[in-house]
């Protein structure tokens, strides 16, 4: 129940509709995320919770012959407005994936590879970011002195966390999360969460998660989904303590998924 | 009655792979049979670094031609490999899917013209353009590039898609997830994850290049010497051997086969290091 008054929304989601093709993925969604919360997205496989989420920073855009409905407000201004620049959006609203996508160069590189892109050549400035980003994701102390080292050389763990990293480094306002631990094991995954519920001071986090447990440890706020519906969405507490539809019990109690 | 018939297979299908080895081994033994002889007898030196070839004065230097040979390989690379890389990361970045998988085969269809269509179309347009707007004879090296480049496309284009499509999909989607665009992420990520593959497809093409015969014949003009300009006539290895072996004789007969040994030799080197960054890229993955 923390801080349900008070509080800033981020996004707001306005019957949203998504198809493939002619096939209806998303239905009528309606979501408000909380500005420095954590919100999750539960369901079983294939209910459009990862769809939802790439909604949010336009990454559906890359797949052909998606058509998408209603509005996306990130800030009050709807993203999918044709006025609006994606790469723009995109430095706003970054991603983590769910396997570890460093790029094939370095660790430095990694990370700066964002402020590249946004123009940035000052190297002493990237080294003072590429630091600050590292300690953020935990991950300093364990690649400080091998930098120009390949970053796919870093055990899968300390991938995600580097693409966490070089996430942070472009100092995004929301962080989305698309099952970042599900390629993690139940250590690695812990030290994400933790991360999680440091980042989650400066930045808007929406993770989707087919892991209960998870959402539970780790949300404010916690959406269940269903074949393109949005079933219920409360406060994280309420959804696994006593849920008001049927159907959301019948899935966090294990009968469904 | 299975298990017999089932080894009569395996036997019929080893006697084919058998003989395409075969093929092979036999016509390099043949070339270097007929080759070999001659550049001991006449020298290797003065074989490769001359660059008089006068037949029936009993002199035989492919000098010239080599470097004819070099120029027009080096000249339809400029022409075909940016035109070739370019096309190939716009079909698999920028283009629909569906809309790829209709033009590469359309463009792989390049390499199902015959090489004197090329080379009439060089000889009754390319030609005289080149001739009536930057003089010359018209037929010449620089025909020779432009035709050889435009031939080399489907051999560059085809590989390099290949190769840039096996760049996995999640280094796009982290790339673009960073604020980049289409076009910073191919050249700050998938040119960089695809390289090998894009130069062995730039080194096959050179090899298609080095070894086309009737096409050059047709638009480089055949005279022996150094070229000074691109708008000069040319004779290449691979020309060389082709006109002048249906009335050649014992030495000159000779002195042609040693020209296939060096072609040979070229193209072997050039496929192996093609071959070689090909693999590096499988391994890589």
């Amino acid at each position: 129940m923390e801080n349900k008054i008070n509080t800033y929304k981020k996004i707001t989601v306005k019957d949203l509709n998504l198809y493939y093709g002619k096939f209806r993925a998303l239905i009528s969604i309606e979501l408000e995320v909380q500005e420095n919360k954590i919100t999750a997205l539960i369901g079983p496989s294939g209910c459009g919770k990862s769809t939802l989420l790439r909604c949010l920073n336009r990454m559906n855009d890359l797949i052909h012959g998606v058509k998408i409905t209603g509005n996306v407000f990130l800030d009050g201004t709807d993203i999918y407005n044709a006025a609006l620049e994606v790469a723009a959006l995109r430095k706003r609203v970054g991603m983590v994936f769910q396997r570890p996508n460093p790029f094939p160069l370095t660790i430095y590189e990694n990370v700066t590879y964002g402020l590249k892109v946004a123009g940035m050549h000052n190297k002493k400035k990237m080294d003072a970011i590429v630091e600050n980003s590292l300690k953020r994701a935990w991950l300093w102390e364990q690649v400080k002195d091998k930098l120009d080292h390949p970053a796919l050389g870093l055990s899968l763990d300390q991938q995600q966390r580097l693409c966490i990293a070089r996430l942070l480094a472009v100092q995004p306002e929301v962080i989305l999360m698309d099952e970042p631990c599900s390629s993690l094991d139940p250590i690695a995954t812990m030290k994400i969460e933790d991360l999680m519920m440091e980042l989650k001071k400066d930045y808007t986090i929406v993770i989707v998660t087919h892991n209960m447990q998870q959402a539970s440890r780790v949300s404010d706020y916690t959406g269940y989904m269903l074949l393109g519906e949005m079933i219920e969405f409360d406060v994280t507490k309420n959804i696994f303590t006593r849920p008001s539809k049927k159907l959301t019990e019948d899935y966090i109690s294990g009968k469904y998924g | 009655m299975k298990l017999i018939s089932e080894k009569g297979v395996q036997r019929i299908l080893m006697l084919t792979a058998f003989s395409a080895i075969s093929a092979l081994l036999l016509i390099a033994l043949f070339i270097l049979s007929e080759g070999l002889p001659f550049i001991f007898k006449y020298g290797l030196k003065d074989f490769l670094f001359s660059s008089e070839w006068q037949p029936n004065l009993g002199k035989f230097g492919i000098f010239a031609m080599i470097v004819a040979s070099l120029w027009v390989t080096f000249g339809a690379m400029i022409v075909g490999a940016p035109l070739g890389v370019a096309c190939a990361f716009f079909l698999s970045e920028y283009v629909p899917r569906y809309i790829m998988r209709i033009i590469k085969p359309t463009i792989e269809l390049l390499a199902a013209i015959p090489s004197v269509v090329y080379g009439f179309i060089g000889v009754m347009v390319l030609a005289p353009i080149i001739r009536d707007n930057f003089g010359g004879p018209g037929l010449s090296l620089l025909s020779a590039s432009i035709i050889l480049g435009i031939m080399i496309l489907p051999t560059i284009i085809s590989i390099s898609i290949d190769s840039i499509l096996a760049v996995p999909q999640s280094y796009r989607e982290g790339s673009l997830a960073l604020g980049a665009t289409i076009w910073q992420t191919i050249t700050m990520v998938t040119i960089k994850a695809s390289k090998s593959g894009i130069i062995a497809s730039i080194i096959l093409g050179l090899g298609r290049a080095i070894g086309e015969t009737m096409a050059v014949i047709m638009v480089a003009g055949n005279s022996v010497n150094i070229p000074h300009s691109a708008l000069d006539s040319v004779r290449t290895l691979t020309a060389n051997i082709a006109l002048e072996m249906s009335y050649a004789t014992g030495l000159h007969r000779q002195a042609l086969f040693a020209t296939g040994v060096v072609l040979f030799v070229v193209i072997i080197i050039l496929n192996s290091i093609a071959s070689v960054a090909i693999r590096k890229r499988m391994v890589k993955k």
